[in-house]
């Protein structure tokens, strides 16, 4: 049966929303993005019960929800677990223009990845296992843009 | 322990640019779920939804569909998440005793937004947000590892869009029925490698209504034929950064799994199960999780992929619905696939029907690549 709605002209109303925030790093992140942004360092935390050293750093180890307050800085090196190749643009959300690489990068002397832009390489020639180095902005404002990239280590 | 069934189901059409509101959606699914009762909306004493805030641009979205979802003069919950955690925690409101009969609803209009934009949000704005990070290429990231860590190849997760969206040629509800080739999907855009379109499920409106109730209502309220029983559940969740897990590694949905299957006396879900609906968002996930699931062994999920084993016509169906890749109402997608195993159990799936199916596994997950799990088991 044909009903009243088939030939409602149905009405599309356009919005955007946009709400100012001001978040709180926190003492653990702080640190973390001090350390970055003043000493161009890349620094982990490590679990006193477990050994286990996490990079971002974390308020509590995920294993043993131990305090951590045993802080380490890393040689900002290590090995390319995984990376895409992102060919689709999105100019608000992406600090890079496509296609770029994101890799997780498992830190030499942390037992964590470290999510980030791979550079410094033709995205066709980024693989699995290579080696990378942390390469740092010359003007950094604390926070994980002040990493740069990794790019692969000569 | 009091048992608790579904005893009735309802769901819009899947839908691109829906001409109704989200509110209308669940207008539509709920009224179809009562009537598939066969009960009065007065016999309903509470709603438990699922639902996003950032997708349906509002605060307490739950509140916006409390009249659509016969709230009104009720109790009203919200599980910001996937409708399989949603069913869940309507199934506990049940067995507390508290409450006896409870509609379990999910709405998504996806093309009403950005899907980028909102997954995005879903990480950390003190870290991994500023990237600009999102579903599909966080999606990316797990798919190569999970390549990589098992020797795996693109085409073998080509292989499931093949399956999952030829699948859908048999379900009238699905938005992507297609026949589709190997080299079709490996042909299609490139989005984030290895992941090209039509690995990628497409964005999709949908409501979904269940109806929940305690044995002593189901069994004065509808028939046999009617009702299916909730028998077995679990649900685990990972760590929230993606670098703190190995995305090739299912622990959580494992764990998961195993509560499940203990709850509902499964010994051996490889003999045991007639089939799965599998959350497939992409093409990659369908062997991951039924790796995680205890299907097939770790690394083993394409392999039997290939061997045909999860065909409509194969060992164990697997997504016999079409899967997520063929509609994909995220916060929806966990209610559709329990809906589907219900029409399934009840003998009602027409052209999809599997034969014979006694014993189904849906699956849901939350958050980036899987973090976390729930995993139910339906039996008649």
């Amino acid at each position: 049966m044909p009903s009243w709605k088939d030939n409602v002209d149905v009405i599309v109303h356009e919005g955007k929303i946009s709400v100012p925030y001001s978040w709180t790093v926190g003492s653990t992140l702080s640190r973390f993005y001090c350390e970055l942004r003043d000493n161009g360092k890349i620094w982990g935390n490590r679990c006193p019960s477990c050994g286990k050293v996490f990079v971002p750093p974390k308020i509590k180890c995920l294993d043993c929800y131990e305090d951590l307050h045993d802080w380490i800085a890393l040689p900002g090196t290590g090995t390319l677990e995984t990376y895409t190749v992102v060919r689709y643009e999105e100019p608000v959300l992406h600090p890079r223009k496509a296609p770029f690489v994101y890799g997780i990068i498992k830190m030499d002397e942390a037992d964590t990845g470290l999510v980030h832009f791979i550079g410094g390489v033709g995205p066709e020639q980024v693989k699995v296992g290579m080696r990378v180095e942390a390469v740092f902005e010359g003007k950094r404002e604390g926070n994980i843009l002040d990493i740069k990239h990794f790019r692969p280590i000569k | 322990m009091e048992k608790v069934a579904i005893i009735g189901v309802g769901y819009t059409k899947y839908d691109r640019n829906s001409p109704l509101t989200f509110a209308e959606m669940v207008f539509e699914a709920t009224s179809k779920a009562i009537e598939d009762a066969g009960i009065s909306k007065d016999d309903v004493d509470n709603i438990v939804s699922a639902s996003s805030d950032f997708w349906d641009g509002r605060t307490i979205s739950s509140m916006a569909i409390s009249d659509a979802s016969n709230a009104f003069g009720k109790d009203i919950t919200t599980v910001e998440g996937d409708g399989t955690f949603a069913a869940l925690y309507g199934m506990m409101r049940i067995l507390s005793g508290s409450f006896g009969v409870t509609i379990v609803c999910a709405h998504h209009k996806g093309t009403e937004s950005s899907m980028n934009g909102i997954t995005n949000c879903t990480f950390d704005p003190l870290v991994e947000r500023r990237l600009g990070l999102d579903a599909v290429s966080s999606a990316a990231l797990q798919a190569r590892r999970y390549m990589n860590k098992y020797g795996l190849l693109e085409e073998q997760f080509a292989l499931v869009s093949v399956k999952n969206h030829g699948n859908a040629l048999r379900n009238p509800l699905s938005l992507l029925p297609m026949e589709i080739t190997v080299d079709d999907v490996m042909n299609s855009r490139k989005i984030a490698d290895p992941l090209k379109l039509l690995d990628c499920s497409p964005v999709t409106d949908g409501a979904c209504t269940l109806v929940l109730a305690a044995e002593r209502f189901a069994k004065k309220m509808t028939t046999n034929k009617k009702r299916v029983w909730l028998k077995g559940v679990g649900h685990c969740a990972d760590a929230f950064r993606l670098g703190d897990r190995d995305l090739a590694d299912t622990r959580a949905l494992k764990s998961a799994a195993k509560r499940a299957f203990t709850m509902a006396g499964i010994d051996d879900p490889r003999k045991e199960i007639d089939f799965a609906e599998v959350y497939d968002a992409f093409s990659y996930m369908e062997p991951l999780w039924l790796e995680g699931l205890g299907i097939c062994d770790d690394g083993m999920g394409c392999e039997y992929l290939e061997r045909g084993y999860f065909d409509f016509g194969g060992k164990l169906p697997v997504n016999p619905s079409g899967g997520r890749l063929s509609a994909n109402p995220v916060q929806a997608a966990g209610l559709y696939a329990m809906a589907e195993a219900v029409t399934q159990l009840r003998g009602k799936a027409g052209k999809h029907q599997v034969r014979g199916a006694e014993t189904a596994l849906v699956h849901g997950i939350n958050g980036m690549c899987g973090q976390s799990h729930c995993v139910w088991v339906l039996g008649k």
